[in-house]
């Protein structure tokens, strides 16, 4: 049973007040709050367990290893790969992507090659891609989205051609909340003989997630935007090309031997993971996909998209407001623009109210050129979001309303 | 919340709703763009200078209500200062939206903005027009950023 005044219970955050305000955290396409579990498990690592992995004989070290090692399992079961060496331990879903773009990129694309892209994608999968372009002489393609934030999929497939050697997709926009059909998608690519990275960053805490029957050829995402911690995420990738992939940076972990003439690398996943990892951050990201696993995505989804519905019918008292991105498939973001103020005061004003949300362009510079907007406002569920939180947003944007436009 | 009353005060909204000396000024010997990254906020300033003193002065662009309110009042407090008197006001301006500190130098209507100081994330929407002015009077040619 889906009980969110226990889930609750479990963060400590979530007890505390914000300008004399108790908080209403509505922020969590930016970074969510960690539960008591995941802090316990990175403190942990340090009290009992703090060791470098794979380098000692000492207890400690093997100890360190088997953690850091079983939240690889965790994390390989959780979004269904095939091989556990086929998750590799990143920063986060931006290093992630970089380290596509780089390794796979500079061994494969020539001039004349296309990446394609969609016009609603975070700028984390749009800016690595443009400096290998300009490196290797390949070009970007946009697929276009209409005005209620929903992919031109006919366009998308015009686009496809030979010359498309990658194409980069999120499976949830941040700034509009729109769910891409990204198993379709991934078919029509493979079709033409491209790649597909789907950028997992804003689907991955509310929906079942598996890679092997998406079929996609790399996917990615950040702890810290799934109750873990930050500096921590994954880059998922099909075994045969993560191995003919060059290695991405160098140094310790990654090599199987050195001399000055020639060193040979080491095996997937540490030819990835050069130098020391964010250990404590990995095992507490296992911890954090537990809690989910213990909660279960199909609950959750169900309890977010009854709050999103509830938002957008709250969103009918207010005639000022806009909602920007009405896709029919749509989860957690509910992003808008009020007539006659900007998002930066309504963000200051709720903030003195206790809600916290984002405003600004949410790194999705297109999606605001789209819509000729320069910014909108960002309210994003998760998992320990209520009713009552949704009501105090409300309640301070009403006061926007009056204070702005009486 | 009296702190919201405080950076939200009616000469703000007035500011905001209608604000003064907006536009484009064709004639103008200095110009500069301002560009706030993280909200989105840009502003042209336009101005004429003529023997040290600024004759006339005009902003375009779009903004929140602080960073349109405060440029909109910036331009009417320097038409006719000279130069000095401009670069005294900037730095008393500064001080203020910065330390909550009341400057030396009398800040006429500009001191409604006072209120800022307890708002950190936004004291960069009402320096931005102070620091475009700056570049545009130090004839710099790369656009100001509040990054
Ligand atoms: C869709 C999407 N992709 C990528 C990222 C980048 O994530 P990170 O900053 O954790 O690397 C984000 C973060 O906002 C995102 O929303």
């Amino acid at each position: 049973m889906f009980n969110v005044a226990q889930i609750r219970g479990q963060f400590p955050i979530l007890k505390s007040s914000v300008r004399g305000k108790p908080l209403v955290y509505l922020d969590n396409a930016a970074t969510t709050q960690k539960p008591q579990c995941v802090i316990d498990a990175e403190s942990n690592y340090y009290d009992v367990l703090n060791a470098n992995v794979h380098r000692g004989v000492h207890k400690l070290s093997q100890d360190a290893t088997d953690a850091f090692e079983k939240a690889r399992d965790t994390i390989q079961h959780f979004i269904g790969a095939a091989h556990r060496e086929e998750i590799i331990f990143t920063r986060g879903a931006t290093e992630a992507i970089n380290l596509v773009a780089s390794s796979w990129g500079r061994a494969n694309l020539k001039p004349g090659d296309e990446i394609l892209l969609s016009q609603m994608e975070h700028h984390a999968n749009i800016v690595p891609w443009q400096l290998i372009a300009e490196q290797t002489g390949a070009k970007i393609k946009v697929i276009p989205m209409d005005d209620t934030g929903t992919l031109d999929l006919t366009q998308f497939e015009a686009l496809l051609s030979s010359k498309t050697k990658m194409l980069g997709i999120t499976q949830v926009s941040n700034a509009l909340g729109t769910v891409n059909p990204v198993q379709y998608m991934i078919e029509k690519a493979h079709q033409v003989g491209a790649l597909v990275l789907v950028d997992g960053a804003q689907s991955i805490l509310h929906q079942t997630v598996n890679v092997t029957e998406l079929d996609c050829d790399f996917f990615v995402f950040s702890g810290h935007k799934l109750y873990g911690p930050t500096g921590i995420g994954v880059l998922y990738g099909k075994k045969a090309l993560l191995n003919a992939m060059p290695p991405y940076q160098a140094g310790g972990d990654m090599i199987f031997k050195v001399t000055f003439e020639k060193s040979t690398f080491n095996h997937l996943p540490y030819k990835f993971e050069a130098g020391t990892p964010h250990i404590a951050g990995a095992i507490a990201l296992g911890t954090a996909i537990e809690f989910v696993q213990s909660i279960g995505l199909k609950d959750i989804a169900h309890h977010e998209a009854e709050l999103l519905d509830y938002a957008a019918q709250q969103a009918r008292s207010i005639p000022q407001l806009r909602v920007i991105g009405q896709a029919k498939d749509k989860v957690s973001v509910f992003s808008f623009v009020m007539d006659g103020v900007h998002p930066h005061d309504i963000g200051t004003i709720l903030d003195s109210e206790g809600v916290a949300i984002r405003t600004g362009h949410h790194c999705a510079m297109p999606v605001m050129d789209y819509f000729k907007i320069p910014a909108t406002a960002r309210a994003s569920l998760a998992l320990y979001n209520t009713k009552e939180d949704i009501d105090a947003l409300f309640v301070a944007l009403h006061r926007v309303t009056e204070m702005f436009l009486k | 919340m009296s702190d919201l009353r405080e950076l939200y005060q009616e000469v703000i909204f007035d500011h905001n709703r209608h604000p003064r000396n907006f536009g484009k000024l064709v004639n103008a010997n200095r110009h500069s763009e301002g560009f706030n990254p993280l909200c989105g906020d840009s502003l042209d300033l336009y101005l004429i200078v003529d023997n040290n003193r600024i004759i006339d002065i005009k902003f375009e662009g779009q903004g929140c209500a602080i960073s349109t309110a405060s440029a909109s009042l910036m331009t009417e407090v320097l038409k006719g200062k000279t130069l000095q008197e401009a670069e005294q006001l900037f730095e008393g301006f500064h001080q203020m939206v910065t330390t909550g500190e009341t400057p030396s130098i009398d800040l006429g209507k500009l001191s409604v903005l006072a209120g800022v100081s307890e708002f950190p994330a936004r004291v960069k929407c009402a320096s931005l027009s102070w620091h475009t002015l700056n570049a545009a009077l130090h004839n710099s040619t790369q656009p100001v950023t509040t990054e």
